[in-house]
């Protein structure tokens, strides 16, 4: 779960991007006419782009029937859904109970330092997103990052902008 | 000969700590050798601190190997797998040989955990070759009715495990009452408590027993279709927990008449979570599986009359699950004799923080905290002192070192402050801040109130800030008796569990620590030197060597100094991190 709550602040004109609408008919046609299936229509969707665009939205309501006020009230209240675009990478720190007696905040705070960013925003490259999250369950390994679907533990803020550098090179190696 | 066996601990923790790659080698090397050996895999040991873990079992028994990287891996398939050489350096716990990870397994009761990190959870089978369904098998053979098997649960005194502690029995009593074409059970799988793992694990672990329990809950109520809402930030969890579903499809233990069972019919599905811990209130949960936002309704009508889609609704806990197939086959007396009067059987923890064994115990009710900490969990890291226990997370509250010989059960632990939670046992030395942990859990509070509540939405905020201002130095006189107040107040006007036990971990460090409270207030220090904006960190010119560890260390670029001179810390840049405090080996960086 996150625990940081992303809030868009309206200062932030998201050019809207150009989507293909296709990706989630599968998704409308599982779920459209069953009860109860808003929240795993928005988790498809997700999964699909990453984040929850505009445009599905609309599409969504179009198409099964859902109210948009709905639909914007359960995206905005759980803390999985994202309404922005994210980084290629993720970055996920754990600030569960475990983690925070040994100090993960210093591990957030040497990310945002290194990347330049603010917990919860992603770089200007889109190459990483820095969040929060309340417990990733590996507390015996505290403090703890998960990136994309690695688990780095008993972290230094140090050894953490580390292993993000290394990220970094490694895709501009790639690229 | 028996062939031998190879077991990896494959928990979301065991993979975290890279047993993984620790599993690929046994099986290259397995190909590569052409050796002949089983490998499997299992879930949570719970000796999380010793994970990747690795199981031989060959002729002698068995022998667990702990901190198991790909190297040690090699030497133990090169030694104990191709020669029969057990690497005696390595084991961490084995029948007759004296570790001192056995004090770890002494003590423990494993009930609900009795077969995490003893069977490979994505086979049927092998929790059929341990009693699994047995108990199903047993309603089904010997005909019980619904009302004995509650009478059975009854008798055990099994309470609710994730948090409530509602007598279990009683609860499926009410939903059996209620009359419907239509009834549901429902699995709380939603840990969104931070600092605990436990039903991950049993998840992870043990799937089977969990959905064996459900279906003797919903043969008990006639409940006709089943529901695990759980965390979808568990996504090793949910996979086994579909591939343990279609087994039991398979098997014929979901479906259409249930282990024979003439007219049973039911089946279980998954609802992912979306992340919000108010989600584990038990009439939040039913609003986010209808698929609205998870807001608590107001009881009565109790979900047992109205629940999911207003028919009459069963909710119990993972662990709770768990217990029930055990319970049927060993009868509820043999589950009571565990445990004190009012808390019968064993309790699951996560044991976290600054301890040195942390892990997942599964203890009987009425241990004294102490043991699970000094016996269990071997004390605390780095030779500090025990300060505090938290239990229960946000709803819970901490108990101070001085009150260790306090029983764990349901209501010496409410005696203190505390609440027994879902089980999560996080541990705090001397360097823990008492109000700084009262905010964290406020902060967490905070974000997680639905805000339905006027108290729950602006007095956690109110209470925050003041906590906030407090651990900035910014604190003033009567701040403790504000807090004291508004914790009050929120306890009394909100509708449920979340605002209910919000102010719990403030009015249980109030309660204890309160001279901590008052020197960051009058004297604006940190007696645990923890919180950072009342800090100031320098280097001793005489004790500094220049041996640039600490500048090495600093992420910010605050340390400077010419190599084999004294360092100085520019007070403008240092973000009061405290690693040149911790890295530096000759106590040169001094902390006031």
């Amino acid at each position: 779960m996150r625990i940081k709550r992303l809030h868009s602040n309206g200062s932030e004109k998201v050019l809207p991007e150009a989507v293909d609408l296709t990706l989630i008919d599968p998704v409308i046609e599982k779920y459209k006419g069953k009860k109860g299936s808003l929240i795993p229509l928005l988790q498809g969707v997700q999964s699909a782009y990453g984040y929850i665009p505009k445009q599905a939205f609309l599409k969504l309501s179009e198409e099964t029937g859902l109210k948009l006020s709905d639909m914007y009230g359960v995206a905005t209240f759980y803390a999985q859904f994202r309404l922005k675009p994210v980084g290629k990478h993720i970055i996920k720190v754990c600030h569960g109970t475990a983690c925070h007696v040994q100090n993960s905040t210093s591990i957030t705070e040497s990310l945002e330092e290194s990347l330049g960013i603010k917990n919860g925003d992603t770089t200007p490259d889109k190459m990483f997103t820095l969040e929060s999250v309340a417990c990733l369950g590996c507390c015996s390994l505290a403090p703890v990052m998960m990136v994309n679907e690695e688990t780095y533990g008993k972290l230094t803020g140090k050894s953490a902008a580390n292993a993000i550098s290394e990220i970094a090179n490694r895709e501009t190696v790639n690229s | 000969m028996t062939k031998k066996k190879v077991i990896v601990g494959l928990g979301s923790c065991g993979i975290a700590a890279g047993a993984k790659k620790v599993y690929d080698k046994f099986s290259a090397l397995r190909e590569s050798e052409a050796a002949d050996f089983v490998l499997d895999k299992t879930s949570c040991i719970g000796m999380c601190y010793r994970e990747p873990l690795v199981e031989v079992i060959d002729e002698n028994g068995s022998w667990l190997y702990g901190d198991i990287d790909e190297k040690k891996a090699v030497r133990i398939f090169n030694d104990h797998i191709v020669k029969g050489l057990p690497v005696e350096k390595l084991i961490v716990s084995r029948e007759g040989m004296d570790t001192p990870d056995n004090e770890f397994l002494q003590g423990q009761v494993k009930i609900a955990l009795r077969d995490c990190g003893k069977i490979n959870p994505e086979s049927i089978d092998e929790y059929e070759a341990r009693e699994g369904y047995a108990a199903l098998r047993k309603i089904a053979a010997e005909k019980m009715t619904g009302e004995a098997v509650i009478a059975e649960i009854l008798e055990s005194g099994l309470r609710g495990r994730g948090g409530g502690g509602f007598p279990t029995g009683m609860k499926w009593k009410f939903a059996r009452a209620n009359q419907a074409e239509e009834k549901y059970i429902i699995c709380n799988a939603d840990e969104g408590d931070p600092g605990a793992f436990m039903d991950r694990s049993l998840l992870e672990g043990d799937p089977h027993a969990v959905i064996e329990g459900m279906i003797i809950g919903a043969y008990a109520i006639g409940a006709t279709e089943g529901v695990i809402y759980c965390r979808a930030e568990y996504p090793l969890a949910i996979k086994r927990l579909n591939i343990a579903l279609d087994q039991a499809r398979e098997r014929g233990y979901l479906g259409k008449n249930v282990a024979g069972i003439e007219g049973f019919n039911f089946d279980i599905h998954i609802k992912e979570g979306a992340g919000a811990f108010v989600c584990g209130e038990e009439t939040a949960l039913i609003a986010s599986v209808e698929g609205e936002r998870g807001m608590p309704r107001k009881r009565p009508p109790f979900p047992a009359e109205a629940g999911l889609w207003k028919k009459p609704t069963n909710i119990n806990n993972v662990e709770t699950y768990a217990n029930i197939p055990w319970i049927i086959n060993h009868g509820g007396k043999a589950y009571a004799a565990y445990g004190t009067e009012k808390s019968k059987g064993t309790k699951v923890f996560a044991l976290t923080g600054k301890i040195q064994r942390g892990g997942l115990v599964e203890v009987p009710m009425g241990i004294p905290i102490n043991d699970v900490i000094f016996k269990l969990g071997g004390g605390i890291q780095n030779g500090k002192k025990f300060k505090a226990v938290q239990l229960g997370g946000p709803s819970g509250g901490c108990i101070p070192a001085h009150l260790g010989d306090t029983l764990v059960d349901y209501d010496s632990l409410n005696a203190t402050g505390a609440i027994m939670g879902s089980g999560g046992m996080v541990v705090m030395d001397e360097t823990t801040c008492m109000v700084d942990m009262a905010r964290f859990f406020l902060d967490f509070t905070r974000k997680e109130s639905c805000g339905k509540c006027t108290f729950c939405r602006l007095g956690t905020k109110r209470m925050l800030e003041i906590l906030t201002r407090i651990t900035e130095g910014e604190g003033e006189e009567g701040d403790i008796e504000k807090l004291e107040e508004l914790a009050y107040q929120v306890k009394d006007s909100s509708l449920c569990g979340l605002g209910q036990t919000a102010p719990n971990p403030v009015l249980t460090t109030i309660k204890y620590f309160r001279e901590e409270y008052e020197a960051h207030i009058r004297e604006k220090k940190c007696p645990a030197k923890s919180c950072k904006a009342l800090l100031t960190f320098e280097i001793d010119q005489d004790l500094c060597n220049g041996c640039n560890v600490c500048f090495r260390n600093c992420s910010v670029g605050a340390i400077v100094g010419e190599k084999k001179k004294a360092h100085y810390i520019i007070d403008e840049k240092c973000i009061r991190c405290g690693v040149c405090f911790e890295k530096c080996k000759f106590d040169a960086v001094k902390v006031f």
